[in-house]
């Protein structure tokens, strides 16, 4: 075997190894730069215009759930149809531990489009932005929800 | 792609094609790598090639199989990276059994990546949800405090090279501080989910950090007790930094305060130092690491720098893209096949294989983390954290001991050391990541009715 071959094929090797590398981070590129979704527009909350039209119209809709205080800092959910309950039971989707929150705390689920939070009877309550959540209510885009010691919004 | 963002339903795909085309791409990495290796040592492409590309790929196959079965949400990129640098460290001891080093032997190795894969499919199958391991949390601690301990047990117990860190069943020798640190980080993870809140809030500010309070104290300097313990009477110091380094980063992921960090550092290098001052052997290593380049230390009979500097030459006749696989001279380094495998590799690859190969261990740490970022609930958190940082750690430790950056400990470098425990551990602990990854990414069950009314819940 010539130096000249075992010189190409030890370059060729170290290539082909960081073209590995490369790709595995190409798998993960979602994660280090974000979805390829336009990056959060104004934060004012989404302008009712026609109720109707909103089933369709998804650009406004929130995407995910994220948590931006407490002990879960970080976490993110996407949202999909499906309801979301907030507590300390394990079989809440975002399972909270935390003295300050109750089993089954909250609980946001869609309805036409938009994301409703409902208290589910909680002892410490849970508030939005400031205001204490009585009825169903619902929530505006990057608004901060706060169970216990934890805050939520909602993201595009 | 605004088709795709349209879609009604976005969640974490399951990624299974980009898996298997991922691992095979490893597996024809390991095989190139075999094949380098036959046509520098021989001229012709090795026999064993197919053999052992072959077997690993079986047992790549197999794994990602189970994989697909019973954990389809896991995370796409850990198998594929664990494949590389298992095979390449299979490549290596195949390189240096070839070349004649004492002791080197590729088809122990691939016999126990064979046993690994097993242990892998085993925890995935057994274990359908990794929060049943917060009941245990006591019982791994005993478990992780006996593993740890069971080498000084008389007649059980078996030295080797000065430590005694393994345990004999006639021919069988295992090393048991490898299953030992799995069990203390679900030890230590339960423990800090239900303790978290006393040791965050209690306290009070001194300067400009909060300091617990003194009987808050306990928990950590009964587990510098115990790695100081590890380190004086097994003479095994690089299990005592892995441990004690591994309770106080959970303990700062649980409670995110500095101050338990600097409480660490000072106990575990104030333990560190007084221990150097009494016990020879660590003073050995110390004097070794502040000058390697001493003759006098170069033969010495007790901690000498020989193997150190063996490393150091070797990486340093590798440079910056090596001398190629099966054309340096690894086999020179005593232990070039555990132990020091990485500087073996180093001289082979050079710093840009190296770095290659660092990358790919950074990553199988950052899908850890990212699982632990994913995860919804503290425990989970916890435990696929601490379970990284015990990869990284412990890469840290050997990669930052063979090039002298810390005083050298003996560790084996995670999946690429000839080493039956370690191998097996490592695969168990991946098992343990893919199951986590797989419940963080598993989307919440569907309502059968879409009123918002119906809930269903997930045991």
């Amino acid at each position: 075997m010539s130096e000249l071959t075992l010189l190409l094929i030890r370059l060729a090797f170290l290539a082909v190894l960081w073209f590995f590398v490369i790709a595995a981070v190409g798998v993960i590129r979602t994660d280090l730069f974000g979805s390829r979704t336009a990056p959060a527009g104004p934060r004012k909350g989404i302008k009712p215009t026609n109720p109707a039209a909103k089933p369709k119209n998804k650009k406004g809709e929130p995407r995910q759930l994220v948590v931006t205080g407490g002990p879960l800092q970080g976490t993110t959910i996407n949202l999909t149809e499906t309801p979301i309950t907030i507590g300390r039971a394990n079989d809440a989707t975002l399972v909270v531990t935390d003295d300050y929150a109750s089993s089954r705390h909250a609980r946001l689920f869609p309805q036409d489009g938009q994301w409703i939070v409902e208290d589910l009877g909680s002892t410490n309550g849970t508030y939005l932005d400031r205001s204490k959540v009585t009825r169903p209510t619902p929530v505006p885009l990057g608004v901060p929800i706060r169970v216990g010691k934890t805050v939520i919004e909602l993201r595009k | 792609m605004s088709e795709v963002a349209e879609a009604p339903v976005l969640m974490p795909a399951k990624r299974r094609g980009a898996q298997l085309a991922m691992l095979a791409f490893a597996v024809v990495i390991v095989m190139g790598a075999y094949a380098n290796v036959g046509l520098a040592l021989d001229g012709a492409i090795p026999s064993g090639m197919l053999t052992y590309g072959l077997g690993l790929g079986g047992f790549m196959l197999a794994a990602y199989l189970v994989l697909a079965k019973f954990a389809p949400w896991a995370d796409p990129l850990i198998l594929p990276l664990v494949t590389v640098v298992n095979g390449l460290g299979l490549v290596m001891i195949y390189r240096l059994e070839a070349a004649g080093a004492r002791g080197a032997s590729a088809t122990n190795q691939l016999i126990m990546t064979g046993a690994g894969v097993v242990l892998f499919a085993i925890t995935l199958i057994v274990l359908r949800d990794h929060r049943t391991l917060q009941r245990l949390t006591y019982t791994a601690g005993f478990a992780g405090l006996f593993l740890l301990i069971s080498p000084l047990i008389p007649g059980l117990g078996k030295s080797v090279n000065g430590a005694t860190i393994w345990i004999g069943f006639g021919p069988a020798i295992i090393q048991p501080a490898e299953l030992a640190k799995i069990a203390l980080v679900i030890f230590f993870a339960g423990y800090l989910v239900a303790k978290r809140d006393v040791l965050a809030l209690a306290g009070r500010r001194l300067l400009f950090i909060d300091l617990p309070r003194a009987r808050d104290l306990g928990p950590v300097l009964i587990t510098w007790a115990v790695s100081l313990g590890v380190l004086v009477l097994q003479k095994d110091l690089g299990s005592s930094l892995l441990l004690f380094g591994t309770f106080i980063v959970m303990l700062y992921i649980a409670t995110q305060r500095t101050s338990w960090v600097l409480i660490g550092i000072l106990l575990f290098v104030g333990g560190a130092f007084l221990a150097g001052q009494i016990f020879d052997h660590v003073h050995a290593r110390i004097e070794v690491w502040l000058d390697p380049g001493n003759p006098e230390f170069f033969d010495r009979e007790l901690g000498g720098s020989a193997q150190l500097m063996q490393g150091l030459f070797a990486m340093g006749a590798g440079g910056i893209l090596g001398t190629g696989l099966g054309q340096g001279h690894p086999y020179l380094i005593p232990l070039s096949f555990s132990d020091f495998i990485f500087p073996a590799t180093g001289e082979e690859l050079g710093l840009t294989g190296l770095m290659a190969l660092l990358m790919v261990y950074a990553l199988i740490v950052q899908r850890g983390l990212r699982t632990a970022l994913a995860a919804r609930d503290p425990y989970s958190k916890l435990l696929a954290g601490g379970l990284s940082f015990i990869l990284a750690w412990q890469v840290f430790i050997i990669v930052g001991g063979v090039t002298n950056l810390i005083p050298l400990t003996g560790l084996v470098t995670p999946f690429m050391s000839q080493g039956g425990s370690a191998l097996l551990a490592n695969w168990i602990l991946i098992a343990l990541l893919v199951r986590m990854s797989d419940s963080a990414r598993r989307p919440p069950p569907q309502a059968i009715q879409n009123e918002g009314m119906t809930q269903v819940f997930q045991r």
